[in-house]
């Protein structure tokens, strides 16, 4: 019992989350902070297989989100609504109670393939011309679907929302809500599993010596491309989500700005731990809603303590003053991260006891 | 026909003829020595075999196949093992899953049984960690193996990347300067060690060593290198009189 202990914990844990969104305990801000927050656990700890496990240095995540957001916006676009552009839906809008998971995994899938774009090159090349690549093809796929005018091209792409008010319609849940919870579970689980098995250990040991791993068997190349793939795949899960919550998305939301974002939560949280992304991801969200509140305050103070010109008026930018400060200091008073290279059971040994541990069975 | 067979290997980096014309075929189950001054040539004699460099000329069989259009991952996994010349352990990893990781060629699972943590994924597993504690059991290392090896004694870590190489059944073991920084009684371990690794495991073994003991005790035959070629070959008596070698190793005597 107590071994699955944790498992119920989540259960409860999302549903009561589920019920009290529904049951409108919490407001719709909110709802989209958690749902935020989410999608970050989902990047930060995707993001953490390549730069923490395997150690190489991954700077184009954002470019994968965009993929994954731009393939399953449009898939669902063109199979559940009306849409000026693309016509009448190809299936009953009903269906998508079921099928946007597949959506959303089928825009994970095409954000794996385009992991390749990476993966390739990375046989041969790593540290930080490998990272050079890794802008690049953040490059290539924003320009590529800023020139494609079908989907919108800079201007952005819409529609998402009338597939979720016709989830909504059908049955009146809070789907969003339901299925960001379902990929965050889904994809630190899928981490999870990897990075415990022997097999996934592989990159553990490219990261600490490629040429011993290399000589004691391990298919450094193959390992390479499926870390990268699992990488770029869930972040294209995590993009799918995103676009889904806002109804929109527009290239320049993935541009090297949100890959940095993925960065310092990876960095943050430590690198090759798991619940440090997690915990990371979670801090990181809250920081920045916080400093939405935080600034006005300190805006009004400052003018009341007369310590800043009448004229000048502290604007919301601060922001990306203050969260970049804070990086700096980790960097400087604390380099692993958070929690290093160490889970939270590492921690608290008493944590151990309620979750199963397949591997060490 | 021998288990290992070069010949007429030459490798060639750029203007520089770092191996020459070098031929040699170890015999199943036999013990040989590899030495040489320094930049001679041997640990790329040794990259070669294992397939790290690809060579400009001759040929390597190991067990009958050709080897050089292989990768490294692939040689090993065709039983050939070997240990570097500065320990190359993954430092932050316990010495079990060290030796759990270097199973890679035979997990018998793929990635979708390891995410869906099928039975197979579960067998697999299991059978891994009983053939590395089992390993370790043999190998003496029993204590150790929740240790990170970064915080090993060094001659400990020796042994545990011994135990690494040993952990895929090799048929061909390479040992790159296994006394090297070793105190006299950590020799005579390694002596003793590689002994027993051999009648233990019937495995042939070709060492890099410079030091005499470990070499007198334990080749049967030799071969000396310079310069990328071949000086002098022989049982290790024989060596140690040669002229050639003395000359290679300390310079002519009318300087």
């Amino acid at each position: 019992m107590q071994k699955h202990s944790f498992k119920l914990l989540l259960f409860v844990f999302s549903l009561g989350l589920i019920l009290a969104a529904h049951f409108q305990f919490i407001d719709q801000y909110v709802i989209t902070v958690i749902m935020l927050m989410g999608i970050n656990i989902i990047l930060s700890s995707s993001l953490n297989v390549v730069n923490g496990y395997m150690g190489e240095f991954s700077c184009g995540h954002a470019g994968f989100m965009c993929v994954g957001a731009y393939v399953s916006s449009v898939l669902s676009v063109i199979l559940f609504t009306k849409d000026r552009i693309f016509g009448a839906p190809l299936l009953a809008p009903d269906l998508s109670l079921f099928l946007f998971p597949g959506v959303i995994l089928i825009g994970g899938l095409v954000a794996a393939l385009a992991g390749l774009l990476v993966a390739l090159p990375s046989f041969k090349t790593r540290g930080d011309y490998l990272a050079i690549i890794t802008i690049a093809a953040n490059y290539i796929i924003i320009s590529g679907i800023e020139n494609l005018d079908i989907i919108g091209g800079p201007r952005g792409f819409q529609g998402m929302k009338r597939v979720i008010n016709a989830m909504e319609d059908r049955l009146d849940i809070p789907w969003m809500l339901l299925w960001v919870v379902l990929g965050t579970i889904f994809s630190v689980w899928v981490i999870r599993r990897f990075v415990a098995s022997t097999y996934g250990k592989g990159i553990i040991a490219i990261c600490q010596d490629e040429v011993a791993a290399e000589i004691m068997s391990v298919n450094t190349n193959k390992m390479k491309v499926a870390a990268f793939m699992l990488s770029s795949g869930l972040a294209g899960i995590a993009g799918g989500l995103f676009a889904h919550v806002y109804g929109y998305v527009n290239p320049q939301s993935f541009n090297i700005l949100k890959s940095t974002e993925c960065l310092v939560m990876v960095y943050l949280g430590g690198m090759a731990s798991l619940s440090g992304s997690v915990l990371s991801a979670v801090i990181f969200t809250l920081l920045i809603e916080a400093l939405r509140f935080v600034i006005p305050e300190l805006n009004a103070l400052a003018h009341h303590l007369r310590v800043i010109p009448e004229s000048y008026e502290i604007g919301q930018v601060w922001k990306w003053v203050i969260i970049p400060l804070i990086l700096i200091l980790t960097m400087q008073f604390r380099p692993e991260g958070l929690m290093g290279a160490r889970e939270l059971g590492d921690f608290f040994p008493f944590l151990k006891r309620f979750y199963r541990n397949r591997t060490t069975e | 026909m021998p288990l290992l067979e070069i010949k007429g290997l030459t490798q060639r980096f750029g203007g520089l003829q770092a191996v020459s014309h070098f031929n040699v075929a170890i015999e199943e189950g036999s013990l040989i020595g590899l030495i040489g001054p320094n930049g001679a040539g041997k640990t790329t004699i040794f990259n070669l075999t294992s397939g790290f460099y690809k060579p400009t000329e001759g040929v390597i069989r190991f067990n009958g196949a050709d080897t050089r259009s292989l990768k490294p991952h692939q040689i090993t996994a065709m039983g050939m093992a070997r240990t570097f010349q500065n320990i190359r352990l993954w430092p932050n990893m316990t010495v079990l899953d060290n030796i759990r990781v270097s199973q890679h060629y035979r997990l018998g699972y793929s990635i979708w049984d390891c995410l869906l943590a099928t039975k197979r994924y579960l067998s697999g597993e299991k059978k891994i960690n009983n053939l590395a504690e089992d390993l370790l059991e043999a190998m003496g290392l029993k204590d150790y193996a929740q240790e990170y090896p970064k915080n090993l004694p060094y001659g400990l870590q020796r042994r545990v990347e011994i135990a690494r190489a040993m952990s895929i059944q090799p048929k061909l073991l390479l040992l790159d300067e296994p006394a090297a920084g070793l105190n006299s009684s950590d020799v005579d371990g390694l002596i003793k060690l590689i002994r027993w690794l051999q009648k233990e495991f019937k495995i042939t073994i070709w060492m890099i060593e410079h030091q005499m003991k470990v070499v007198m005790s334990l080749c049967s035959s030799m071969k000396v290198i310079d310069f990328g070629r071949t000086i002098a070959e022989g049982t290790p008596e024989e060596i140690q009189s040669d002229p050639k070698v003395i000359k290679a190793y300390l310079g002519d005597e009318n300087i």
